[in-house]
């Protein structure tokens, strides 16, 4: 029976909440900071600069030039029969974003210590503007590549877009989950014991070498039968295979692996949508 | 009772101390291990208060225990302790900064709070884009913002810099600007951490006018913290004294603000009676403080073969600032092994605030230097208008008269 003088409190605080309760009405009343915090990384980002956004052509650009001229150029990689730069244009570009969610979200307790410790809001919001704004980035990037794409259609160079390209909005979700539930685990996983931490900034460069990024899955397969599992099981191989498949008409796309991926990826988002949750109430105390 | 906006049932909070390392993590096993067999934490079943300048045994810290409150809407309150007191941590768990350890509390009503002016303001955007980024920060919609706008750059009296970036801008200028912001806020419960130590004098008025409105015109709860008595007087209703994370007193404001006086004379007694060893060299028999006089009466015994060649007392500050030496030597018998001084500090022109005392005694063979062997806390003295706050008002209180003619 209920007493009769229960009243229907607003808040309640206690020590420990539900761990699925993602508090996601809260999530929502706050989008306009979740639209703020984008505006704020992407106007701050080059603030008192001279070319302005035009900085975010300038990475992808010169990574490729480099790429080209050592791995294509100096190590002979096969490229697939793609022109080198375009196929090297094209795993840099979706690998970035997946990296800079990854690494970015992995330190969010820790670089917004002093925010966080101050006001409250639902701490969701934070990981999901770095994905967002990272979005923006990656959609300037992406600009970057059509733009080559058309550069290459005016050359006798084979590459064909082909109906797969539909899947890109898919991939891009993908890609933004893994980052993000991967950094989720990693940011709850950190606050109080920083170990980890190290492991991550070099981890994510070491892994895109486990990744298709400067070569195709088939030469890894041809090449090391016995280790190229290691390549395949990488759920982010799947997305950037695929990637490649769609927009340009080469790569080992199949349905299985990216269902292999989505099935990996829901299961990353859910963990660290739990961790974080549980986390996010007392890190303020052991950060 | 259903006006209530605030109810806090066996709040309790344990902190940590010392670092966090290699190793903790034993004992995070530990806990562990103890949770999984739906066993009690070890580590928090030590009850020890919270008093920081006594060493504890264990390295667990209640900064909160077992508090119970009841806040009725539209109440203005202020809490007040002693630096340590726990006042932060509830209002940190009030505005959901940090999950308490045990118990919970209930909130009716959007809540605000403002435990720090010019959080998540970034220092490459400009004041106007900032008014917004805040404005979200603490909770408000694009549209609320955009509805105030003017009323809180007016408010901030920074109309001209809007445009600039808030990294320009003077130490004073962002706080005004961070503060005008949160003032806006509409939530039915405002909680406000000492920010007035900052901005100047105009300013101040004008915050505590801006909260005195929210919580009498608006009827809006307000939570107050500050070490200001006459800010608390002023603005507050209801008092709450916080004392080693034990709910001392709540109720009216001035039974409070005495109680809490009270509480500092007992603080001012000294940390041991007996200095070097067994022979004791000097002694403290008596030792007093209240908002006028400072009484000292202390024993000093020296060896057989030295005598006195100096005595003096030193005030200084928390920070090791002097700001007084108090000349005994006059009446020191240089001959004698041992004396009796009695000093009495009537009239203390100090500002409320706490300062050490220590002893300097100069020997034929040593030198004794005893530097804050007394913690003097001087406790406010009860004047008709609002002071500003002690670091404005610098050390001492000079008396003086004066006139003003229109």
């Amino acid at each position: 029976m209920k007493p009769l003088t229960e009243e229907d409190w607003d808040i309640e605080i206690k020590p420990l909440n539900n761990l699925l309760d993602l508090k996601l009405r809260d999530v929502w009343h706050y989008r306009d900071l979740l639209l703020l915090l984008v505006k704020r990384d992407f106007v701050s980002f080059y603030k008192q600069t001279i070319l302005g956004p035009l900085w975010f052509f300038i990475q992808p650009l010169f990574t490729t030039i480099i790429f080209t001229f050592v791995f294509g150029n100096m190590a002979g990689i096969s490229t697939d029969g793609l022109p080198q730069p375009l196929f090297y244009m094209a795993g840099i570009t979706t690998w970035n974003y997946f990296a800079e969610c990854l690494n970015k979200t992995s330190t969010v307790f820790k670089d917004n210590a002093n925010l966080f410790g101050k006001v409250y809001f639902p701490r969701l919001i934070m990981p999901l503007s770095i994905v967002a704004s990272n979005l923006v980035r990656f959609g300037v990037q992406m600009l970057l590549f059509l733009l080559m794409m058309l550069f290459y259609l005016g050359t006798d160079v084979q590459f064909s877009p082909n109906r797969y390209i539909l899947l890109f909005p898919l991939l891009v979700v993908l890609m933004a989950c893994l980052g993000l539930g991967l950094g989720m685990i990693i940011s709850a996983m950190t606050t109080k014991y920083r170990d980890l931490a190290f492991l991550v900034t070099f981890g994510v460069q070491l892994l895109m070498y486990a990744t298709t990024v400067i070569y195709p899955l088939s030469t890894a397969l041809a090449k090391y039968p016995t280790y190229a599992w290691i390549i395949e099981y990488n759920p982010m191989t799947p997305i950037i295979e695929a990637f490649r498949y769609g927009f340009l008409g080469k790569g080992s796309f199949s349905w299985q692996s990216l269902g292999y991926c989505t099935t990996i990826t829901l299961s990353i988002m859910v963990i660290g949508l739990i961790v974080f949750n549980k986390v996010e109430k007392t890190f303020v105390d052991t950060v | 009772m259903s006006n209530l906006a605030i109810k806090v049932e066996n709040l309790s909070k344990a902190y940590q101390l010392g670092e966090i390392g290699t190793g903790t993590l034993s004992r995070d096993l530990e806990r562990w291990w103890a949770s999984i067999r739906g066993k009690e934490d070890p580590f928090l079943r030590i009850g020890e208060t919270n008093d920081r300048s006594a060493k504890g045994t264990s390295n667990v810290v209640w900064s909160l225990k077992d508090l119970n409150l009841e806040i009725k809407q539209g109440d203005a309150v202020g809490i007040i302790g002693r630096n340590g007191a726990g006042k932060s941590t509830l209002l940190k768990i009030l505005s959901r900064v940090t999950a308490p350890t045990t118990g919970s509390v209930k909130i009716k009503g959007r809540i605000a709070s403002l435990l720090e002016v010019g959080t998540g303001f970034h220092p490459e955007l400009t004041g106007r884009e900032n008014i917004f980024l805040n404005g979200a920060i603490l909770g408000m919609r694009k549209a609320e913002i955009k509805r105030k706008f003017d009323e809180i750059v007016d408010f901030a009296g920074v109309e001209r810099y809007i445009d600039t970036p808030v990294k320009r801008y003077s130490s004073g200028m962002y706080v005004r600007l961070a503060f005008a912001v949160a003032a806006h806020l509409e939530s039915e419960i405002l909680i406000v951490d000492e920010v007035l130590a900052v901005g100047d004098a105009e300013f101040q008025k004008k915050c505590l006018g801006k909260m005195g409105e929210v919580s009498k015109g608006e009827g809006r709860t307000v939570l107050f913290v500050s070490h200001n008595m006459s800010a608390i007087g002023s603005l507050c209703q209801k008092g709450i004294l916080l004392d080693q994370g034990i709910l001392k007193s709540f109720g009216e404001q001035s039974t409070i603000i005495d109680h809490y006086n009270s509480l500092n004379i007992t603080s001012n007694t000294p940390k041991r009676k007996h200095y070097f060893g067994q022979h004791s060299v000097l002694e403290i028999l008596e030792y007093d403080v209240t908002s006028n006089d400072i009484v000292l009466t202390f024993k000093t015994k020296l060896s057989d073969h030295e005598v006195f060649k100096s005595l003096v007392i030193i005030i200084t500050d928390v920070l090791g600032n002097r700001i007084s030496l108090i000349d005994l030597r006059e009446k020191l018998g240089t001959t004698a092994h041992h004396n009796l001084t009695e000093v009495l500090i009537d009239h203390t022109p100090l500002v409320e605030n706490t300062y050490y005392i220590g002893i300097s005694i100069e020997t034929s063979l040593k030198w004794y230097d005893l530097k804050e062997i007394l913690l003097c806390e001087i406790p406010i003295k009860q004047t008709s208008t609002i002071q500003y706050e002690p670091n404005l008002r610098g050390y001492v209180t000079l008396s003086s008269s004066y006139g003003i003619t229109c």
